[in-house]
């Protein structure tokens, strides 16, 4: 089990950035600076540019302009190293449970095996070690994502709606180990559309709309009086265009 | 007509009698081609998983020669490895000419393009699954590689079978590279074309019927491994 610790990623600045595709423009000169550890959460409506712009933290995608600085350095793959990102639909390699998180741990070296055993109980997995990865239900597989996710020990996560389309149960064990992660320092940076879901985790809320930041503000005060309109439509439940 | 019924009567009691000739001839058949389809998966597998991999400059143009040679016509392959090995060829000093290892040679250079054509379609269309996340968790090339080919391994044991077809069935090649030499270098093919030729159809016949139930048996194998890899989310 690593030691809680302060991530030395932060803060994230991110200055002017933009990212087109054929003319149409997706995210506009965007400005953000995330100093403060927990947990970040990213909202808007579907297609405001949330996981665009997760990948664009992490280094997927390349944007057409602007910087991204993870504690005053240019993001690069030694940054990525550090962080883990957790996709909307998992990702599982065609092999059993455990041989996914033996991928990422094996190359660590040291007694993998035990780590991973920890991983898989801390998940709620371990009864299902020895079944193939992609038989798994769908709360199930984004739970073995998480965990393998973990397993690279980043000081960073990063999640694109990981509860999107998985049952309750699931979304509540994954909400778990998401505060467990955040108990240990970790910062976590959560795109998502379910206002329940952020109420619950959010310290931040970065509220994105047609490509732009249009709020961030603490969770508390944003969900109380979101200073924008739009912000304000979306926690109301009206659909925003 | 009643030359017929008498060849595949000869026939049957060559296979089932366990005829020494017959055996001799199929061992060998088996030997070199699944020697040469080895060779070529060793080749092609890496290959394919690299050129599904990486992104290059003329990567398009070799994915197009790769896939024109999966067609290369067999007694050509078979001339050109006869010139090489020929004593005045380039590797003459190594005598394999008219040698079990000549045949395997040319076969291997047959089936190459095909297991490695087939293999970067199957790793390509993985790899583009794989891609984003492999990218989030830094995987260095290699093990990109290896995590494609281990993941993609039934569909390769398909592609392999589609190499051990071209390779057993062909007759071209072995019979320009190995000369059909009784109890040296006979396979299957080539003494199927002899003995048709020879006028005892028996024998050839014989030799047709096992070919088909190894194409049939062999073909059966794959296609439940695949079934229950497919069952189990493997494939």
């Amino acid at each position: 089990m690593p030691s809680a610790k302060t991530t030395s990623l932060l803060p994230l600045e991110v200055s002017s950035l933009s990212y087109r595709v054929d003319q149409e423009t997706l995210l506009d000169n965007i400005d953000l600076s995330v100093d403060s550890p927990g947990i970040s959460v990213i909202m808007g409506a579907n297609g405001a540019g949330k996981s665009l712009l997760l990948r664009i933290v992490h280094g997927l995608l390349e944007a057409h302009s602007g910087a991204i600085y993870w504690h005053g350095v240019a993001m690069a793959e030694t940054l990525r190293r550090r962080q883990a990102l957790v996709f909307q639909k998992p990702v599982l390699m065609r092999r059993s449970v455990a041989a996914n998180i033996d991928f990422v741990l094996r190359p660590m070296g040291g007694q993998y095996r035990q780590r991973r055993d920890e991983l898989l109980h801390q998940a709620g997995l371990q009864h299902k070690r020895n079944q193939p990865a992609r038989l798994l239900s769908g709360g199930e597989q984004q739970k073995l994502a998480l965990a393998r996710a973990l397993a690279t020990e980043p000081e960073v996560l990063l999640l694109d709606e990981p509860c999107a389309s998985i049952d309750s149960a699931s979304t509540l064990q994954i909400e778990n180990l998401l505060h467990d992660t955040r108990q240990r320092g970790v910062k976590i940076i959560l795109v998502t559309h379910d206002i329940g879901q952020a109420r619950r985790l959010a310290d931040d809320v970065i509220f994105m709309h047609r490509g732009r930041i249009l709020e961030h503000r603490p969770a508390a005060s944003f969900f109380d009086s979101p200073s924008s309109p739009e912000g304000q439509a979306y926690l109301d439940g009206r659909i925003v265009v | 007509m009643q030359d017929f019924s008498e060849a595949f009567g000869l026939a049957a009691s060559l296979i089932l009698g366990f005829d020494a000739d017959l055996g001799e001839i199929i061992v060998l058949s088996l030997r070199v081609s699944l020697s040469a389809v080895l060779l070529a998966a060793l080749i092609g597998f890496p290959l394919g998983a690299l050129t599904a991999v990486l992104s290059f400059p003329g990567r398009q143009a070799i994915a197009v020669l790769m896939n024109a040679l999966m067609g290369l016509p067999p007694v050509v392959v078979g001339l050109l490895v006869y010139m090489a090995l020929s004593r005045a060829g380039p590797l003459g000093w190594m005598n394999l000419l008219y040698t079990p290892m000549a045949m395997i040679i040319a076969q291997t250079i047959l089936v190459t393009p095909i297991i490695a054509a087939l293999s970067r379609q199957v790793m390509e269309d993985m790899h583009r699954e794989y891609d984003e996340q492999f990218r989030s968790l830094c995987i260095p090339t290699r093990r990109v590689m290896t995590a494609l080919i281990w993941d993609s391994r039934y569909s390769l044991l398909t592609v392999a079978l589609a190499g051990f077809g071209r390779a057993i069935a062909e007759v071209g090649a072995v019979i320009i590279v190995g000369g059909n030499i009784d109890h040296l270098t006979r396979v299957m093919t080539t003494a199927i074309a002899l003995e048709t030729s020879k006028g005892n159809l028996a024998l050839a016949l014989a030799l047709g019927f096992v070919l088909l139930i190894l194409a049939l048996s062999v073909n059966a194998a794959v296609y439940s491994l695949r079934a229950s890899a497919k069952r189990l989310s493997y494939a």
